[in-house]
This record gives C-alpha cells, sequence and structure tokens, in this order.
C-alpha cells in the first residue's frame, strides 16, 4: 500500500505552512506590544503546564511495553525527577536516570 | 558585557543533551518513513519542512491508513497546537525582534530549545535582545540539524534500532530532566501535577488535544495560585 506523490507533497507543505504559522502566531501578531501583567503571569507557566503533559503519558503508558506499566520505566523517570529538582542540574539528572534504566533492565525485573 | 556569541555557545552547550535524544528519535522517523515508501530526500524534506516529531509521526500513520489529505494535514497541526502557546510566551522574551528574525525564530521553535530559552530568560531578565537571540538560536539549530540529518541516517539505514537499547525512554528522560528545575515553587508544582494527572485522565481524547485541554487548566491553576500567595503575603 503506497502513499502517491501528490498527496505526500501535500500533507508536507500543508504541515509545514500550518506549523510555522502556529509558531509564528503570536510572536507576528504581539510584536513589541507590551502585555499586561495577568497574562504574563499565566505564560510563565506554560513550561510547567505543556511539559509534563507531554511526559506522563510516555512514562505511565510506554510505547515500548504498548502502554503497560513498566516499573523500570517508572522508577528510572522518578530517579531523573527527583535528582532534578533536588540537584537542578539537567546532565545529573539525565544520567541518574540512565543508570536507573539500564540497571533495572538489565540485572533485575 | 558579555558577548552574544558567548550565549550562542551556552545555548548551544545547554541543547547538547537534547542532541543525543533526537538523533535516534529522528532515525526512528526516517525507519519509518522508508518503510512507508518515502525515499531519502522526500522523507529528509518532511523533517526540514516540519520538524515537530510528534506532527510528523501522526501524519505518518494516518497517511498509511489511507486517510484524506486535510484530515492528515489537521490532525498533525492539531498536535502541534502546544506551538502557538510557545509563541506567545517567547513573544514576551522575543517580540522586538525584526520581522524576518522572528519569522526565522518561529520557524525553529521546538519543545526543549523554548523550554531552555524560556527558563534563561525569566532567570536573567536583563539580557539584551541580540544575546537573548544568540542563545535561543543555539538552543535550537544544532538540534534541529541532527533531527533532520538522524531522519536521512534512519532512511537510508531503513533497519530499526535494537530494542535492547531502550532508546524509547531517552526522549522521556530527557524532558523530566528539563523540567524539573522549574518546579521551584508551589505554584510550577501544583501546574506541573496538573498537566501530569489530567494528560493521564484525557489520555484518550484523539490527536493530542487532551494535551491542550491539560495544559490550559494547569496554567490557569498554576498562575491563579501565584495570585492568590502574593495577595497573602
Amino acid at each position: 500500500m503506497s502513499i502517491s506523490t501528490a498527496t505526500l507533497w501535500l500533507v508536507i507543505a500543508g504541515l509545514a505552512f500550518g506549523s510555522w504559522l502556529l509558531r509564528f502566531s503570536f510572536l507576528g501578531i504581539i510584536g513589541k506590544k507590551d502585555l499586561p501583567e495577568w497574562v504574563k503571569r499565566h505564560l510563565r507557566y506554560t513550561l510547567v503546564a505543556v511539559m509534563p503533559g507531554i511526559i506522563a503519558p510516555l512514562v505511565f503508558m510506554p510505547r515500548a511495553t504498548d502502554g503497560a506499566f513498566d516499573l523500570p520505566r517508572f522508577l528510572a523517570a522518578l530517579v531523573t525527577l527527583l535528582v532534578g529538582v533536588w540537584k537542578g542540574n539537567l546532565m545529573l539528572a539525565i544520567a541518574a536516570g540512565g543508570i536507573t534504566l539500564y540497571s533495572m533492565l538489565n540485572f533485575g525485573f | 558585557m558579555q558577548s552574544s556569541r558567548h550565549d550562542f555557545w551556552a545555548g548551544l552547550w545547554g541543547a547538547l543533551p537534547f542532541c543525543i535524544v533526537v538523533a535516534p528519535y529522528g532515525m526512528v522517523f526516517g525507519v519509518l518513513a522508508a518503510e512507508s515508501g518515502l525515499d531519502i530526500f522526500t522523507a529528509v524534506a518532511f523533517s526540514m519542512a516540519v520538524i515537530a516529531g510528534a506532527a510528523q509521526f501522526t501524519a505518518l500513520s494516518l497517511l498509511q491508513d489511507q486517510a484524506p489529505v486535510l484530515i492528515v494535514i489537521i490532525i498533525g497541526l492539531a498536535v502541534n497546537l502546544r506551538m502557538a502557546l510557545y509563541s506567545a510566551t517567547l513573544a514576551t522574551h522575543l517580540g522586538a525582534a525584526p520581522f524576518w528574525t522572528r519569522a526565522f525564530v518561529a520557524y525553529a521553535i521546538l519543545d526543549h530549545s523554548f523550554a531552555l530559552a524560556d527558563q534563561k530568560f525569566l532567570n536573567e531578565p536583563d539580557m539584551s535582545l541580540p544575546r537573548k537571540l544568540a542563545f535561543y538560536f543555539g538552543a535550537t539549530s544544532l538540534v534541529a540539524v541532527i533531527w533532520i540529518v538522524g531522519t536521512g541516517f534512519g532512511a537510508w539505514l531503513g533497519a530499526r534500532i535494537p530494542d535492547w537499547l531502550a532508546l524509547d525512554f531517552a526522549m522521556p528522560i530527557a524532558f523530566i530532566a528539563l523540567v524539573a528545575p522549574a518546579l521551584r515553587s508551589l505554584p510550577h508544582v501544583v501546574a506541573g501535577f496538573t498537566a501530569a494527572t489530567l494528560s493521564l485522565l484525557f489520555a484518550s481524547v484523539p490527536y493530542g488535544l487532551g494535551l491542550i485541554i491539560a495544559a490550559l487548566i494547569a496554567l490557569v491553576l498554576g498562575a491563579e495560585v501565584e495570585r492568590r500567595l502574593g495577595a497573602a503575603s
């Protein structure tokens, strides 16, 4: 079952332009204008409101296990979070999570 | 005064862990693209034009199911809706840049580059605009290139990455490490916990729209807790 070339390029063009438009939207409209304080207060929470929403399903329903809860992956995520909050250091948190994941997958469970 | 060049390298350095994570992710997309019948050129063009992992994976699987073009585009864009939120937030930092600069900033908005830049600019509000732009492009450029090159490599290689490497989990770990230091106050923790919980509850809402609903509720809650704490003190 092959995808036709025309279909493919239409999708690529549509997604490319649409994605750029989404990314440019407010950067383009707002520009130099200063936003009201209450709007800025909300936008300060964008990061912590979006990222955990991307992460949580990947942790509790990992793709590798077709969505079944997986203890090694859950513990690796937990260790990464704790080290990250505690030390505030990205590389250290990644290393701690990676070590947890590989030791759990290879030496236990 | 520090130079912009210094800031570019600081951004690049901060993004290094994501280079390592994005390489296999891009390769997986390349492999899937090749399996769907895309040649290397088309696969690379796809990644170069769209540079958005989740949206590209979604579009590819819909194309395989023979979904109509318009549906594929609309659903792919729904998966990318969070980019509009990133855009609004970056506008508070980089809005004063010239039109074409903002156009390029927009092209290269990625989850991690947004996160790195937003945290940096919130922590150092006195940074000048050229320095902020240098940091932002440092944080985003190499990862974008690696996403594109990785796609080509995967499409060329055409073989799956072995399961025992557990690379599926590299991205979640890198994202957790990225967001963890931002959970530094009660409102941030409230917003983060709300987003995580609601995204699980809304996991069955199709096309990533659950993520957007969860994010909007979490964002309003975080800001409200901040306002009440501020009013109380």
